[in-house]
C-alpha cells in the first residue's frame, strides 16, 4: 500500500503539480525560521568568552556545513534509486540537489574564511573540517560538471548517479585521512567548542537557522526539479497542456 | 582467466609496438620532480623536508595525466563492445586492462622513484618506503582513475573533466603515500600509513572494475 | 530460438522504432531492411545488449535477455556474435593475432592452425603475421570476417557484412554464412543490397 504510493509519485507528470504546490510553502518557513534564527544568534545569544562578536558567523557556517554534507547524502540516495529502478525522478533529483548542495559547500567555506581570519589571523587554514569541505566542493562541482557535458539525459543521470555513489563512498575515507593528516601534522583547528560550553541560546539559534536552510534547501530543489522535469519532458503531451506553457504559446506572458 | 591474461598481454603489446604510453608518464614525472626545486629554491633541507609530497604528487599526476587514454583506443575502435559481449564479463576485462596501465604507467614510476628520491638527499630507509608505498599506490590510483576514465568516455572535454572528477578521490591515497614516507622519516614507522595503503588498495581492487563497467556499459549505450 | 517482442527504442528525444517483434529459429536468417537512420544498427546492439529497450521483450529460448546478463552459458550474450560497423580490429597487430584475442575474450578455444586456415579461407594467405594497418580496407574487412569461421555460437548477428567486399570476398562471406545456416546457426543482418542466402530467410521492414 505504501510503496504504491511511493511509486505513484515517482512519475514526473504527478510530481511536477505536487513540487509547485509545496515550494512556496517550504520557502515561507525558511525564511521564517532563518528570520528568528539569525535574530536569536546576532542580539539574544550572548557574547563568546574567548571568540568576542566574531563568533557569530557560526550561525551561518555550521548549518550550511551539515547541510553541505546531508545533501550530498541525499543525493547518493537519489542516485541508489535512481540507479536500481531506473527511475527518471530520481536522476532529476540528483541534479536538482547538486546546485543546491554546492552552494551550501561554498558558503562553508567563505564563512569558515571569515571566521577563521580573526581567530588566526589568516584569510585560511588547513583546518581538517574545511579542508574536507574543499574536497566536497570539488566533488559537487565534478558532479555538476559530467552532467553538464552529456549530452543525452538518460546517460548523464546515470553516469552523475555512478559519480556521485562513489563519492559518497570516499567522503568518510577522504574525511579520516584529512583528520589523520591535520592531527600529525599538529594543524590549526577552527572549533565551534573551542574552550567555552555551548550557551543554550546558542545551540538554539544554531538548530533554528538548521531547519531554516535545510527547508530552504528542500523548496529550491522542488523549484529546480520542476524546471529540470519541464525541460525534459518538453515532447509529451502533458507538458504541452499545461497553463503556463499554453500561455507561452499564445504570448499571454513573454 | 586465460581472456584476462589475453587482454593484458594485448595491451602490452600494443604499447611496446607504439612506446608512447610508457615514455610520457616517465617524462612527466621526471619534469615534475624537476621542477619543484626551481620553483621551491635549492636548500636541501628544505627539500628533503618537502620531497614525499613532491615525489607523490607528480606521481599522482603523471597518473592521472595517462588515465585518459585507458579506455578510448578500444573504444573508437570497437573492440570495446566485443569485450561487453564477452561471456568472461565486462569486469574481468577491465581489471585486466588496468593491470596492463599499471604496467606500463605505474611500475615505471615505482623503478623510477628512488632515483628521484637520491636527488632530494632522501636517505635510505625513505627510499624503501618510498618506493613500497608507490608499489602500492600506483595500482590504487590506477584503480580510482579507472573509473573516472570510464565515466567520461566520449564526453567534450574528457580529459579535464576526468581531472577533476578523479583528484578527490585520490586525496586519501596521496595523504597516506606521501605520509608513509613522513612518518618513516621523521622516525615514527611507516607501517601504519602502509597498511591503509594497502587495505584501500585492495577494496579498490574490487570494486573499481565493476564500477567502471558498469560505467563503460552507459558509455557503449548511447 | 530468439524472439523479440513489442521492441521500441528511443534515441535522446526522439523515438526511433517501436513495436517491434519478430522470430528466428534455427537455419533461418532475417533481413533487417530500412531507409538510413531509421535505427537497425540501434535494433541489432538491443539485441545484443548494448543497450536497455524503451519497452518490449528478448527472449532466448524461451528465457527473458536483459543486459546485464552475467556468465551463464545459456544467455542470449554468450550464444552470439557481433559484427558492426567498427571493425574491432587492432591496427598495430596481426590479423592471427587480432583472431587469437577475439578469440581468447569470446571464449572459443582456437588452435593456431585453425586460426592460419580461417584466414586462409577469407583470402589472407601469406598476409596472417603482417601488422593489419598496412593491409587494404578490404583486407580489414576480411580478417574481421574470419572470426565467424571459427566462431561456434548459434546467432550472427552482422551489420552490413558485405559492404567493401569484391565480388569473390563476398561469395566466400555467402558460403560461409550457408554452412553456418546448414549447421541449424541463425543469422540477423542488414544490408542496403538485396540478399541470396541459402535456407529460410524472410525480409523484415523497419519503419519509424
Amino acid at each position: 500500500m505504501f510503496s504504491k504510493s511511493l511509486f505513484y509519485f515517482s512519475s514526473p507528470q504527478r510530481f511536477y503539480p505536487v513540487a509547485g504546490k509545496s515550494w512556496p510553502w517550504f520557502a515561507v518557513m525558511a525564511s521564517a525560521l532563518a528570520v528568528w534564527g539569525l535574530w536569536l544568534g546576532i542580539f539574544v545569544a550572548p557574547t563568546d568568552f574567548q571568540q568576542g562578536e566574531g563568533y557569530r558567523i557560526i550561525f551561518v557556517h555550521v548549518p550550511v556545513s551539515w547541510m553541505s554534507m546531508i545533501i550530498y547524502l541525499a543525493m547518493a540516495f537519489w542516485a541508489l534509486m535512481g540507479l536500481t529502478f531506473n527511475t527518471r525522478l530520481s536522476g532529476m533529483m540528483c541534479s536538482a540537489l547538486a546546485p543546491t548542495g554546492a552552494i551550501c559547500a561554498f558558503l562553508s567555506l567563505w564563512t569558515g574564511a571569515l571566521w577563521g581570519k580573526p581567530m588566526w589571523g589568516t584569510w585560511w587554514v588547513w583546518d581538517a573540517r574545511l579542508t574536507s569541505e574543499l574536497i566536497l566542493f570539488f566533488l559537487y562541482l565534478g558532479y555538476i560538471a559530467l552532467t553538464n557535458a552529456i549530452d543525452d539525459p538518460r546517460r548523464a543521470d546515470k553516469a552523475g548517479g555512478i559519480l556521485a555513489l562513489v563519492g559518497a563512498l570516499n567522503v568518510p575515507v577522504i574525511y579520516f585521512s584529512v583528520k589523520w593528516w591535520n592531527t600529525l601534522h599538529q594543524g590549526a583547528s577552527v572549533s565551534v567548542t573551542n574552550g567555552s560550553s555551548m550557551d543554550r541560546t546558542m545551540l538554539d539559534a544554531m538548530l533554528i537557522m538548521a531547519v531554516a536552510f535545510w527547508l530552504y534547501a528542500i523548496a529550491m530543489t522542488l523549484y529546480r526539479v520542476r524546471n529540470i522535469i519541464l525541460a525534459r519532458e518538453r515532447h509529451t503531451q502533458w507538458v504541452a497542456d499545461l497553463p503556463e506553457m499554453k500561455a507561452m504559446s499564445t504570448g499571454a506572458i513573454t | 582467466m586465460s581472456a584476462f591474461w589475453a587482454i593484458v598481454r594485448r595491451d602490452i603489446t600494443l604499447a611496446m609496438r607504439r612506446k608512447a604510453e610508457v615514455i610520457t608518464a616517465v617524462f612527466f614525472f621526471v619534469v615534475v620532480a624537476a621542477l619543484f626545486p626551481l620553483g621551491i629554491g635549492p636548500d636541501m633541507a628544505t627539500l628533503r623536508l618537502t620531497a614525499p609530497g613532491i615525489l607523490w604528487i607528480g606521481a599522482l599526476l603523471a597518473c592521472m595525466l595517462s588515465m585518459g587514454r585507458l579506455f578510448a583506443a578500444d573504444y573508437a575502435d570497437g573492440t570495446l563492445e566485443q569485450m561487453a559481449l564477452s561471456p568472461n564479463g565486462l569486469s574481468v576485462l577491465v581489471a585486466a586492462k588496468i593491470l596492463a596501465h599499471w604496467c606500463l604507467s605505474g611500475l615505471p614510476l615505482v623503478l623510477l622513484a628512488p632515483i628521484l628520491g637520491l636527488q632530494f638527499d632522501l636517505p635510505t630507509n625513505a627510499l624503501w618506503v618510498l618506493t613500497l608505498s608507490l608499489l602500492v599506490g600506483t595500482p590504487l590510483l590506477s584503480l580510482i582513475g579507472a573509473i573516472g576514465a570510464a565515466l567520461t568516455l566520449g564526453v567534450r572535454g574528457g580529459d579535464v573533466l576526468l581531472s577533476l572528477l578523479v583528484l578527490p578521490l585520490y586525496v586519501p591515497a596521496l595523504i597516506f603515500g606521501a605520509g608513509a614516507v613522513q612518518a618513516e622519516m621523521s622516525g615514527l614507522g611507516a607501517s601504519a600509513h602502509l597498511s591503509v595503503l594497502t587495505a584501500m588498495a585492495l577494496v579498490a581492487a574490487v570494486f573499481s572494475p565493476w564500477a567502471s563497467a558498469a560505467a563503460l556499459r552507459l558509455a557503449l549505450e548511447s | 530460438m530468439l524472439t523479440v517482442s513489442q521492441l521500441s527504442c528511443r534515441r535522446g528525444d526522439r523515438r526511433l522504432f517501436s513495436h517491434v517483434s519478430f522470430t528466428l529459429a534455427s537455419g533461418q536468417w532475417l533481413h533487417l531492411e530500412g531507409d538510413n537512420g531509421v535505427g537497425k544498427t540501434s535494433l541489432m546492439r538491443l539485441i545484443c545488449g548494448l543497450g536497455v529497450p524503451e519497452e518490449g521483450d528478448i527472449t532466448w529460448r524461451n528465457e527473458q535477455a536483459s543486459a546485464t546478463d552475467d556468465d551463464e552459458p545459456q544467455t542470449l550474450r554468450n550464444n552470439l556474435i557481433y559484427l558492426g560497423h567498427q571493425l574491432a580490429i587492432k591496427e598495430d597487430l596481426t590479423p592471427l593475432e587480432n583472431l587469437q584475442t577475439h578469440a581468447a575474450i569470446s571464449g572459443t578455444p582456437l588452435s593456431t592452425s585453425n586460426a592460419m586456415a580461417a584466414l586462409a579461407q577469407m583470402g589472407l594467405r601469406g598476409r596472417e603475421q603482417l601488422p593489419v594497418k598496412v593491409l587494404s580496407q578490404g583486407q580489414k574487412r576480411r580478417s574481421a570476417l574470419a572470426r565467424l569461421i571459427v566462431s561456434e555460437v548459434p546467432l550472427w548477428v552482422l551489420d552490413e557484412p558485405f559492404v567493401a567486399l569484391d565480388g569473390t570476398a563476398q561469395e566466400v562471406l555467402r558460403t560461409v554464412i550457408n554452412s553456418h545456416l546448414s549447421h541449424g546457426g541463425m543469422v540477423l543482418l542488414t544490408s542496403h543490397q538485396a540478399v541470396s542466402l541459402d535456407g529460410q530467410g524472410r525480409v523484415y521492414r523497419l519503419s519509424a
